[in-house]
């Protein structure tokens, strides 16, 4: 009898909690993300072209779980040492599963003395993030970076 | 009502490689959210951002929805003479604002 | 099998320990209080560490020019009464909630801009959540940064504090939750991905990575009620500012971080 209970009401639980997620219509919903591992290849390609890409020399700094997919803090770096002949020209960073495979593209020059940047981007899922740097002989150098993306716990109704 | 946070090093020795620290206020409305009748609220993000130290550009970027709102960049730089930083956010909807920092380079 | 008299104590114990101190059996010892800050990963704290990447203080320089701007039929800028608000503003946002003799209830920064506003400045009150008034809240709120909360001195506000306490322990709405279920009770642990903070509002107006923007307290309120499927009040209405007082009140001590940054 009493399992029987215990059962019933971790069932209701578990339904009022979908319906928590679900019961309340927010004003704006997000589009299922619609990105490819095909589209984030073509968006590699237009920058790259058909140069080959190694991997190496570039750091990506994203927290492994993030707090909030929103505002991610994300830091690129290349190890380079930027002198007039050998420095980073541009990085550009991908995703693979937003709606679009591009996050931002970053130009640097010897100039810049540390070949590194930081912003904060979105994610809408849990995914792969990949960084690629050319640098000033055209050689592509490239990283990826595997992030965790939890969704808030309670949906909101806009303000 | 727009808005800029920079972080320019008010002084730097010659050489120094400098951190540059820059936040604009800005929806960056990624263009695939939805209202609830189902119309698509419209893109409206800044695409692209230079910075320019003494008339030089020393960092550019393109920025795309994935960027998070209230875009902070930030970029190093080599601190090679004194003078003015002059930023430039460019984006939908005619969106321009500048801003500016001086530095003292010794 | 112990003894009676082990057993005696111990009740006595117990019972003298609840008879002594004047927190209720639920509510959060002093030593456990803990910002919501601390419950934030580094890469977060980083955000609200920093002046210049804090998004919040975005509203806080827009909130600088309002306040030196002429408004309203008078003519008036906030300056031309409070002069410097580093000093007039200073630790007032730690007050508040605050009892307004005229209305004879108590009001939050908000709504006191709001006053003022509408009798000194003979203007129109600005809208809940409009970035002017959240620009001139977080303005004001800064001022107060570091400074310990301090709102249930006023004896006034006394059975606006015990309202504020029902409001924050009674069970609502389809999931039949009060705040204190959460918040006194299973604090730490996770609910979903995130982490259930203490529920202390130090940090308002604060930048909600999940909003994308800064926002009120009432927001976070009024979001939270309505994640328990309960039927939220409306911005301003007095079960907001009495729950907004106990907070403030439960919170008593800690230093203000305005303008903070949430997940």
């Amino acid at each position: 009898m009493r399992t029987l209970e215990q059962t019933s009401r971790r069932r209701f639980l578990g339904l009022a909690g979908s319906a928590a997620v679900l019961g309340a219509i927010p004003i704006v919903t997000v589009r299922p993300a619609e990105a490819t591992p095909a589209m984030l290849a073509t968006a590699i390609r237009n920058v790259v072209g058909e140069a080959p890409v190694r991997t190496g020399k570039v750091k990506l700094d994203v927290p492994p779980l993030v707090e909030n997919g929103n505002t991610v803090p994300m830091t690129v770096s290349v190890q380079n040492p930027m002198t007039a002949n050998d420095y980073v020209k541009s990085i550009h960073v991908f995703n693979e599963k937003n709606p679009q495979p591009n996050v931002g593209n970053f130009y640097l020059g010897p100039h810049a003395g540390r070949a590194q940047i930081s912003t904060r981007i979105r994610l809408a899922d849990s995914q792969k993030i990949v960084a690629i740097a050319r640098l000033s002989d055209e050689s592509f150098w490239s990283t990826s970076v595997d992030v965790v993306v939890t969704l808030a716990a309670c949906t909101e109704e806009v303000i | 009502m727009a808005s800029a946070l920079i972080n320019v090093p008010k002084r730097a020795k010659r050489g120094e490689i400098i951190e540059i620290k820059t936040l604009m206020s800005h929806i960056m409305e990624t263009g695939y959210r939805h209202t609830a009748t189902g119309e698509v609220v419209p893109r409206d993000i800044i695409t692209s951002f230079v910075c320019r130290y003494n008339g030089v550009e020393i960092f550019r970027a393109d920025l795309f929805p994935a960027i998070a709102a209230n875009p902070f960049i930030t970029f190093f730089t080599v601190a090679t003479e004194s003078g003015k930083f002059d930023f430039e956010w460019i984006g939908d909807k005619g969106f321009a604002e500048t801003a500016w920092a001086s530095i003292l380079v010794e | 099998m112990k003894s009676a008299p082990t057993i005696a104590v111990a009740l006595l114990l117990i019972a003298t320990d609840i008879a002594a101190s004047p927190l209720s059996a639920t509510e959060i010892p002093q030593a456990q209080r803990r910002s919501g800050y601390s419950f934030m990963t580094p890469d977060t704290q980083a955000i609200q560490d920093d002046d210049t990447a804090n998004p919040g203080m975005l509203w806080v320089l827009d909130g600088e020019a309002l306040w030196k701007s002429k408004v309203g039929a008078a003519g008036k800028a906030c300056a031309d009464c409070h002069d410097d608000a580093r000093v007039s503003m200073r630790d007032v946002a730690a007050h508040y909630p605050a009892f307004d003799k005229t209305l004879g209830r108590p009001v939050n920064l908000e709504q006191r801009i709001n006053l003022c506003r509408v009798r000194h400045q003979q203007a129109t009150p600005l809208a809940y959540e409009s970035r002017d008034l959240l620009a001139l809240t977080a303005f004001v709120a800064q001022q107060s940064r570091g400074a310990a909360i301090l709102t249930d001195a006023d004896p006034q506000l006394e059975p606006f504090v015990a309202r504020g306490r029902e409001l924050f322990m009674q069970r609502q709405g389809q999931l039949n939750l009060g705040c204190t279920n959460c918040h006194d009770d299973n604090w730490d642990k996770r609910l979903a991905g995130s982490a259930i903070t203490q529920g202390h509002p130090t940090g308002y107006p604060l930048y909600r990575l999940e909003w994308q923007s800064l926002g009120s307290l009432q927001r976070r309120l009024r979001s939270c009620i309505s994640g328990i499927r309960a039927q939220t009040y409306d911005y301003g209405a007095p079960e907001l500012v009495e729950l907004e007082l106990y907070l403030m009140s439960r919170a008593r001590g800690m230093p203000m971080e305005a303008p903070a940054v949430r997940p």
